[in-house]
């Protein structure tokens, strides 16, 4: 049965802040995240390298010398907490055996860390989605179904705290929607096929967490729908305003899996988190100034104003002139979440959040976006319906109106082909019918329909 | 009155129902269809490149140039025997093996055809032999590789090694590009030239193919 969400989980904006939530989740090892602290949440990757059974050994032992520096970091810096994400490559999907490797790795150094700092650590497993190796993408059996399946399941039972994922479905629509700037097409992608997918998917997240003892689904990422965007308009490629938009449509998508179950945290690329925050309260991860080793973003600061854990991406294991990248990486989280934790031991949490959200909110209308009163006025817009293809829809009003407000009043610096391309979006979205079924039949003659296929949506 | 600059013009507004008229207009009034090509359409698309370059115009506005060029070229190409229809060069343009990112790739497809090119897109997950098999069947002049992954940037790697078995190697000029890829990592596995998004690409190309064939080659 699917949790409904029809009403914002906070009465007070001046509630909705960093390192605190109404639902928090308590992790094996005791760290409370949305309990009133910030926790690091570190991610890291292989250097250039293949993987076969050849080099897994190799690979596996750059995973161990990678986890237990950060480790080692994380103690020396007296972090309270350290969430580790451990996101798969492509090859640890596709061969689960590489996969479950590493996880076991991850976790017996995360014990070791426990017996000899005495280090509070958690571990969220994401395997990345394969599904669209075939291409049209097969959503929802087979080869890389199954393999996929069986990554989440064995990391459950070795112990995993958290499972979550970047999942794809919609994206082979997506991708030509972006580089078009097609709202229409991005909210079919996003509204209908994400959302269908997403319920398919999370409904076997949440029961495979159910597997392991104290594990929990925690959420999805819009990463290759949103966050593609944002790299596009950062490159000039497209308007930053179809980006600040995509942002916000993606929201209805990741709500999906919290209807499903999932509890949090949701994935730190998962921009749309203060949305989710607002409306499930549940915790969320997000990455923004500390992840420049992964990617540029214009939204460094105010990404962190409600975050639970703060990540920094990934970053690959080479050497800087300090430290290997990761062990750099883990520092400058811990330092990040020092300051915000010593705000809020101070009672100068609410001040700290409004100036990371004014020190970026200007700047970008993608970073005005996630403004906590932007965000409350939009999410209590959204769940006034449940039909997540209407809420897509909605969400794309609300912005693009949000927006030329705030173009008009000056609030938010723009660009002088802001207004028409605003202008653009209105005009394609007031063509959409409010029904998803409606909705297909209009597009079908626009969606070259060798890129997927519909029953994989249900469709 | 249809005229060249209309033409340009019209590529440049990214007018696709104007275009017809234009074009059908002067290939009715005797025009040489090459000259259409290259003083009206290819023209036009030579405005947008550098507005694009310097951020005055989007991908999706690009985008609808093309498809404006595109539709004008529809009605000339009928007209020209194959060999004689102007072309910067030929490029095939793959993701590598294990990597399913498409963006960047699409985006530099579309510059390049945008330019002149003639481009044979491989698509994603493109294994090494596959990669030496377009080569002999398109005989083209570049290759251009992609990878998003730090574990399939090596695939670059062993691609060029598999073309240089083939014996095909020294026939094309290899470029790359791709989130983890750097100009070392390009001299380092001695691919020819490194590209860090789509529209530096085509310039990079414009090099290559002057290096192959000389000014010619350039002005399409």
């Amino acid at each position: 049965m699917a949790k409904k969400f029809n009403q914002l989980a906070y009465r007070n904006l001046d509630d909705f802040v960093y390192g605190s939530s109404p639902k928090p989740v308590t992790t094996k090892s005791g760290m409370v995240i949305g309990g009133g602290t910030v926790y690091p949440e570190i991610n890291f990757t292989l250097p250039g390298m293949d993987i076969n059974d050849s080099t897994i050994k190799k690979a596996a032992t750059i995973y161990s010398n990678i986890i237990d520096g950060v480790l080692k970091r994380a103690a020396e810096l007296y972090t309270p907490g350290v969430l580790v994400e451990y996101e798969t490559l492509p090859d640890f999907t596709e061969h689960p055996k590489y996969g479950i490797e590493i996880n076991r790795i991850l976790i017996n150094s995360m014990k070791e860390a426990a017996e000899k700092y005495g280090l509070k650590t958690a571990i969220r497993t994401t395997p990345n989605d394969l599904r669209e190796m075939n291409r049209p993408p097969v959503m929802r059996s087979g080869k890389y179904w199954d393999t996929m399946l069986e990554l989440f399941e064995q990391s459950v039972k070795d112990g995993s705290d958290f499972i979550s994922i970047e999942s794809t479905g919609g994206k082979e629509i997506n991708d030509s929607a972006l580089v078009k700037a097609d709202i229409r097409k991005a909210i079919f992608a996003l509204g209908v096929l994400g959302c269908r997918d997403m319920e398919f998917l999370w409904k076997n997240l949440v029961d495979i967490a159910g597997l392991g003892k104290d594990c929990y689904a925690a959420g999805d990422s819009a990463c290759g729908f949103a966050n593609t965007a944002m790299v596009l308009a950062e490159k000039g490629f497209i308007p930053h305003v179809f980006a600040a938009v995509i942002r916000v449509i993606a929201v209805p998508r990741a709500l999906v899996a919290f209807e499903q179950g999932a509890v949090g945290p949701s994935k730190d690329c998962a921009y749309e988190g203060p949305f989710i925050k607002a409306i499930t309260g549940c915790p969320i991860s997000m990455e923004g100034k500390s992840a420049a080793g992964a990617h540029l973003s214009p939204i460094g600061n105010i990404a962190a104003a409600v975050a639970d854990t703060w990540s920094n991406e990934s970053i690959q294991q080479v050497k800087l002139l300090s430290e290997m990248a990761p062990i750099v990486g883990m520092e400058q989280l811990i330092y990040d979440c020092r300051l915000m934790n010593a705000a809020t031991e101070n009672g100068q949490q609410l001040i700290f959040r409004d100036l990371l959200v004014k020190s970026d909110a200007a700047l970008d209308v993608q970073a005005y976006v996630l403004k906590p009163d932007v965000v409350f006025r939009i999410s209590a817009e959204l769940v006034k319906t449940q039909d997540n293809f209407l809420r897509t829809k909605m969400a794309a009003q609300l912005t693009v109106a949000e927006l030329k407000k705030a173009i008009n009043e000056g609030k938010v610096k723009s660009d002088k082909r802001d207004m028409k391309w605003l202008d653009k979006m209105q005009k394609q979205i007031d063509t959409i019918p409010d029904d998803a079924i409606e909705f297909y039949n209009q597009i079908k003659s626009e969606l070259d329909m060798d890129k997927f296929i519909p029953s994989e949506y249900g469709l | 009155m249809a005229t060249l600059e209309n033409v340009s013009q019209c590529v440049l507004d990214g007018d696709l129902d104007e275009i017809k008229v234009l074009v059908q207009a002067l290939i009715d009034e005797g025009m040489d269809p090459i000259k259409i090509i290259n003083e009206g359409l290819i023209a036009g698309m030579n405005i947008v490149a550098p507005l694009f370059k310097s951020g005055e115009m989007f991908v999706p506005e690009v985008m609808e140039s093309a498809d404006t060029m595109n539709e004008g070229m529809k009605l000339v190409k009928p007209l020209i025997m194959d060999a004689d229809m102007p072309s910067k060069g030929k490029i095939i343009i793959g993701t590598v093996n294990g990597d399913l990112h498409d963006i960047g790739k699409n985006l530099l497809i579309m510059m390049m055809e945008s330019n002149g090119y003639v481009v044979v897109d491989l698509g994603v997950d493109v294994k090494e032999e596959d990669f030496v098999a377009a080569v002999k069947k398109h005989q083209p002049e570049i290759v251009g590789m992609s990878s998003l992954l730090t574990t399939t940037m090596m695939k670059i790697d062993s691609t060029i090694k598999q073309l240089i078995k083939e014996g095909v190697r020294d026939q094309v000029k290899v470029i790359i590009g791709g989130a983890p890829v750097t100009q070392e990592f390009a001299d380092d596995i001695g691919a020819d030239g490194y590209s860090e998004d789509a529209s530096t690409a085509v310039d990079l190309c414009d090099r290559m193919m002057y290096e192959i064939c000389g000014q010619q080659a350039i002005s399409a």
